[in-house]
């Protein structure tokens, strides 16, 4: 919302620096986002006729302009800009200008032909930020009139405030002054406007019918006769321009003016093209269609409102936008307004389905002022009585369902309660009077306390607490730090997330964060199953799946490193996945998502996936998990192995990146893959660190090799292997693998070192001989295996 | 003692000294110390011969054969000192290494710059006595919205670009747009009082560029105890400013809107340049939010604030561009 300071000062005597001005709009919550001081800098940029435009010879994004700078000679403009044509006013910074933002205009060619000077966008000459083309004037200023004079910008501020949904009264000239005059202590008023009526006529046949009265609670009608459509008064023109709306004749304009000042939007139609006239107020039925103002054909649903007239034709979608049939054209004479009261919820649920915002709608869904329409109607038709329109007496005023205005009973003590402040109810009642709620005491210490009607917002007692709160200021609310009563902490599971990022880091492992998001088929491409959930409205087709695994996600990356030439990279990354629940009995409230770890070893094989598994068992302590050889969806077909805890959960699964996948992905390294489902992992049993004391007498080594069938796990024998030793094993280390001369097709030697020892005393000869004898025993029986000579 | 012997024994050891300086390796030494020293060595034979003497001349004779018998060790102790240094002074110049010409190694990893702006603020607030809550990012349309008091259809929900998931009936299904669903979930899984901060990664449906991600980290924090105030909050967020940003950073809060927390504000700091940064939202938290996850508005009060983390990391490191966070570069993302 745009205001400009002299139009605040209708309403108030506001003074003061601007910019502690715009301090106080930001701590009264009306975030000032833009400030520009009109009229200053513009020394030289003059109101200049366009009289013809012309293709620029050597260049395509340039024309050439021609304008009458007040001399009635056309001088050659150069112009990047293409959005004028002739007729139009525009401003002129003329050669020696130095504008606001510095820039210096002197004559100069432009691609071979001369540019007398600059045509300016509105953010050249301190009116917003819009720089999408040259600033079009009103029609009337007079021409090579100084800029700043005729547009009235002499010592002007313009104030860009951010409006929350929660200050439907911010959406106003009016309503920004009644909150700066209670800031600053100066009185507030809303003029009464003079308007003479004529004896009605007319208004007696308007007929209004709400047919809907829970989505329009107040809609009223006035006729205003003897309209002569043309331009507006400069002023009315150079005010709507400047807060940002095209002036396109007097009535449309003295329409928004009204909306701006007051915050209540309003329609006028041509009296003579509105059926009975009269209005019926009422659910579109559904697929019911209207084209609006912007010739856009609409298809409705019966939670929209239309405004249909009295043969129940649509004329417009009910606070959003009018009908292209009942427009305001140069013929009109009598002019029918409506003013009415609508719904929020329902005008912010048609706004957003149409995708249809205008400044109508964003104000009705704020929730407008019920009561401000007959001062509306008069307003208008102040605005319109220079051209010798005259206001109709008499108001059609039919009315639905309004918010109750119960009083609201506010505590004292739980306003100081909440905000940490020492206010008295006096104090109170102070700051709540000025912006327009209506304290009366209640017992000793409260208020009940009348909310305005233009605070549709605003309802209850924390709403009203937010308002003392306001109108204090939140910069003189005392600063207190609280202390729990509980040490802060990590949890264990959040303590062993950091282990892990600690644990991959210190191993060379760069942590990736890719998009949780697939395109469609990129599952498949990492050899996935195609089945993650989608998104209903995705922005881009890119962006429309949810991954399943962190696989795609993260050979994506590895990917697009190869192809920047960055091979050998070491990547991992802890995130969530998402999968479609198993199918059985009820469907839970939510997707399956979990924490997932993901580790790509690019130029690595498999070995070393297996040697990051070991050690993140190691350092998360886990007991039972199986690394089971088997294929797995995306992984190498004869490289992959699967994490299987004790109780057969799925763990994870670990090897290489199926060749087919890196190929599909450009990939011209072996990559080497582990993923772990971090939340499996959590409920997998732990060692427990309990400390195994260390003997202090001397230990004895035994090597054993075996020649095993290659269907057997090396897992399984040192398995057997512990089984056997008993307690007498310190440890135990596979320490060659052997394939080749002297083993049989389809074995191997796996040769293992085992340590012995006791707690209390130096194991004998016989001790060692027995143990290795128990553990050859057990493996030769249990395995298609022997002992090799 | 004759001169005889006399002379021998000098004779022995001037020969020793000889050999003994003669001798280069360990082994040679070792050899000739038997010779010199051992059974059938010419000291040994002289000292059997000691018995045929009387005892006057068999006293002044052993006295000199056992300094004979000195003399040669230490001979050979020397020796053997001197050539073990030297083989050791060998042997270590044969290990010399240029300590500048080594191949790189293995090389550091690098904690993801979000990961590691995230751990700060968590130790931050964990050193203020705040716990760590976390929360599914797929989320119910109750926890993103209905909870947090925003009714359905409400123009509020417009401040948010919600990508919806299929999943469930239409609608009812979201990735969360906020850490703020968290607060509902922390709120119904235990009593009061809560010091808590949510950190995590959100989304909505925005087109990426320099300035904006459609998936994105925010921090929240919460705090519900019986006397939390809105000067409570004031003195958090300042004393957060201070602890991160540095001592001479201060805050401001101003009324804004979000319908989850009344009265609500944005909180912003200034740089001791006198600059303000707009950083996040807060307020303290509705009554109907309180009522919406079964706790007594009038027994039990606090606030809730968050902010972005993805641009704090960024600017702390002069990244301009936020896309960059997400691409994964190596290059990237080994600076960090």
């Amino acid at each position: 919302m745009k205001v400009l300071l002299s139009w605040l000062r209708d309403f108030a005597p506001i003074e003061g620096d601007p910019d502690e001005l715009g301090e106080q709009l930001s701590d009264l919550g009306l975030a000032v986002e833009g400030m520009e001081r009109l009229g200053e800098g513009l020394d030289g940029v003059v109101v200049a006729r366009v009289l013809a435009t012309r293709p620029h010879p050597n260049a395509d994004k340039i024309q050439l302009v021609d304008v009458d700078a007040g001399d009635g000679e056309a001088l050659q403009i150069a112009c990047g800009a293409f959005n004028m044509k002739p007729g139009d006013l525009v401003p002129l910074a003329t050669i020696g200008t130095t504008l606001p933002n510095g820039m210096e205009i002197g004559r100069r060619k432009m691609r071979g032909e001369w540019s007398n000077g600059m045509l300016c966008a509105p953010d050249e000459v301190g009116l917003g930020g819009d720089h999408s083309g040259i600033l079009i004037l009103p029609p009337d200023l007079e021409v090579g009139a100084p800029f700043a004079e005729a547009m009235g910008l002499a010592a002007d501020v313009l104030y860009d405030l951010e409006v929350n949904p929660n200050r439907p009264d911010a959406m106003s000239v009016a309503g920004v002054a009644r909150d700066l005059a209670a800031r600053l202590g100066v009185p507030f008023t809303l003029p009464e406007p003079a308007v003479d009526e004529v004896p009605g006529e007319r208004i007696r046949d308007v007929s209004v019918d709400i047919l809907d009265p829970d989505l329009c609670g107040r809609f009223s009608a006035r006729v205003i006769r003897g309209v002569t459509v043309g331009e507006s008064d400069p002023a009315v023109a150079r005010r709507l321009t400047l807060l940002g709306m095209r002036p396109i004749n007097n009535v449309v304009d003295a329409s928004n003016y009204v909306m701006l000042e007051l915050g209540q939007p309003n329609h006028a139609y041509d009296l003579a093209r509105v059926a009975g006239p009269g209005f019926r107020v009422r659910r579109a039925r559904a697929g019911e269609t209207i084209v609006t103002l912007d010739r856009v054909e609409r298809t409705l649903t019966t939670d929209d409102l239309l405004i249909c007239d009295a043969e129940d034709v649509p004329v417009g979608i009910a606070g959003i936008m009018g009908g292209a049939d009942s427009e305001i054209g140069p013929e009109t004479t009598d002019v029918l307004v409506e003013v009415a009261w609508f719904l929020p919820l329902a005008i912010a649920k048609t706004s957003r389905r149409l995708k249809l915002r205008s400044d109508a709608s964003a104000r009705f869904e704020k929730g407008c002022d019920p009561e401000i329409v007959e001062l509306a109607h008069r307003r208008l038709a102040e605005l319109l009585a220079p051209t010798g329109a005259r206001l109709e007496a008499g108001l059609v005023d039919a009315r639905g369902e309004l918010p109750g205005r119960e009083p609201v009973r506010v505590r004292t003590a739980r306003i100081n309660k909440l905000l940490g402040t020492d206010l008295d109810r006096d104090r109170v009642a102070a700051l709540l009077e000025p912006i327009g709620f209506a304290p009366t005491p209640a017992g000793d210490h409260d208020l009940d306390v009348t909310v305005p009607s233009w605070r549709y917002d605003s309802s209850t007692e924390i709403d009203v607490v937010e308002e003392v709160a306001r109108m204090y200021g939140y910069t003189k609310i005392g600063r207190r730090v609280p202390r729990s009563a509980d040490a802060g902490h990590l949890t264990p599971r959040q303590h062993e997330r950091r282990r892990l990022r600690a644990l991959l880091v210190g191993r060379g492992l760069a942590e990736a964060m890719p998009m949780p998001f697939l395109a469609p088929g990129d599952l498949e491409r990492a050899g996935l199953p195609g089945d993650g959930l989608t998104i209903s409205n995705p922005l881009v087709a890119e962006e429309s799946v949810l991954r399943t695994s962190l696989l795609p996600g993260l050979v994506k990356a590895v990917a697009t490193n190869a192809a920047r030439r960055n091979t050998g990279v070491a990547l991992f990354e802890i995130g969530h996945v998402f999968r479609r629940p198993a199918p059985n009995g009820e469907e839970p409230p939510l997707p399956d998502e979990r924490e997932m770890l993901g580790v790509a070893l690019a130029g690595r094989e498999a070995p070393e996936a297996v040697h990051t598994w070991r050690a993140v068992e190691e350092t998360l302590d886990l007991a039972g998990v199986q690394v089971r050889n088997g294929p797995v969806p995306g992984l190498h077909p004869t490289r992959s192995a699967e994490l299987v805890g004790p109780g057969g959960e799925a763990v994870g699964a670990l090897g290489e990146i199926d060749p087919a996948v890196l190929e599909a992905h450009g990939i011209g390294e072996r990559v080497a893959w582990l993923e772990v489902d971090l939340d499996e992992v959590a409920r997998l049993p732990r060692t427990g660190r309990v400390y195994r004391p260390i003997s202090v007498y001397p230990s004895s080594d035994i090597d054993l090799a075996f020649e095993v069938d290659d269907g057997v796990p090396a897992t399984d024998i040192e398995a057997t292997l512990r089984e056997a030793a008993g307690d007498r094993l310190a440890s135990l280390r596979l320490f060659d693998v052997y394939r080749g001369a002297g083993i049989a097709e389809g074995r191997r030697s796996l040769a293992y070192s085992l340590r012995l020892e006791a707690l209390d005393h130096t194991l004998t000869d016989d001790e060692v001989a027995e143990i290795r004898r128990r553990a050859v025993e057990a493996v030769e029986r249990a395995h298609p295996a022997t002992l090799r000579g | 003692m004759s001169d005889d012997l006399s002379r021998t024994i000098s004779g022995i050891e001037d020969e020793a000294r000889a050999r003994v300086a003669a001798a280069t390796t360990l082994d040679e030494l070792d050899a000739l110390k038997t010779e010199l020293l051992g059974r059938k060595s010419q000291l040994v034979a002289l000292r059997q011969r000691l018995g045929s003497l009387d005892p006057d001349e068999r006293r002044i004779a052993g006295k000199a054969l056992n300094a004979a018998f000195e003399t040669v060790s230490a001979l050979l102790a020397d020796r053997r000192a001197a050539l073990e240094a030297e083989a050791r002074r060998a042997r270590l110049e044969a290990e010399r290494l240029d300590l500048t010409e080594v191949l790189p190694g293995p090389g550091v990893g690098h904690l993801h710059l979000v990961t590691q702006a995230i751990a700060e603020l968590e130790d931050l607030f964990v050193g203020m006595g705040y716990t760590v809550a976390e929360g599914p990012e797929v989320e119910t349309d109750w926890h993103n919205f209905g909870a947090l008091n925003f009714p359905e259809g409400h123009p509020a929900r417009d401040m948010y670009d919600t990508l919806y998931v299929d999943y469930g009936k239409p609608g009812s299904t979201l990735l969360r747009t906020h850490t703020s669903p968290v607060q509902v979930r922390v709120m119904t899984s235990g009593p009061p009082p809560y010091y808590t901060v949510i950190p995590g990664r959100v989304f909505r449906s925005d087109t990426a560029d320099a300035t904006h991600v459609p998936v994105f980290h925010q921090i929240e924090g919460l705090v519900v105890d019986r006397d939390i105030t809105l000067a409570d909050l004031a003195g958090t967020i300042d004393a957060f400013t201070k602890a991160y940003f540095g001592g001479d950073f201060t805050s401001r809060l101003r009324p804004s809107y979000f319908p989850f927390t009344e009265p609500s504000a944005e909180f912003d700091i200034q740089r001791p340049d006198g600059t303000w940064l707009e950083l996040g939202g807060c307020g303290m938290v509705h009554p109907n939010v309180l009522a919406n996850c079964g706790l007594d508005p009038e027994e039990w009060q606090g606030f809730a604030f968050g902010f972005g983390i993805d641009r704090l990391a960024a600017a702390r490191h002069g990244v301009a561009d936020l896309r960059d966070l997400f691409t994964n570069d190596i290059r990237f993302l080994s600076q960090f």
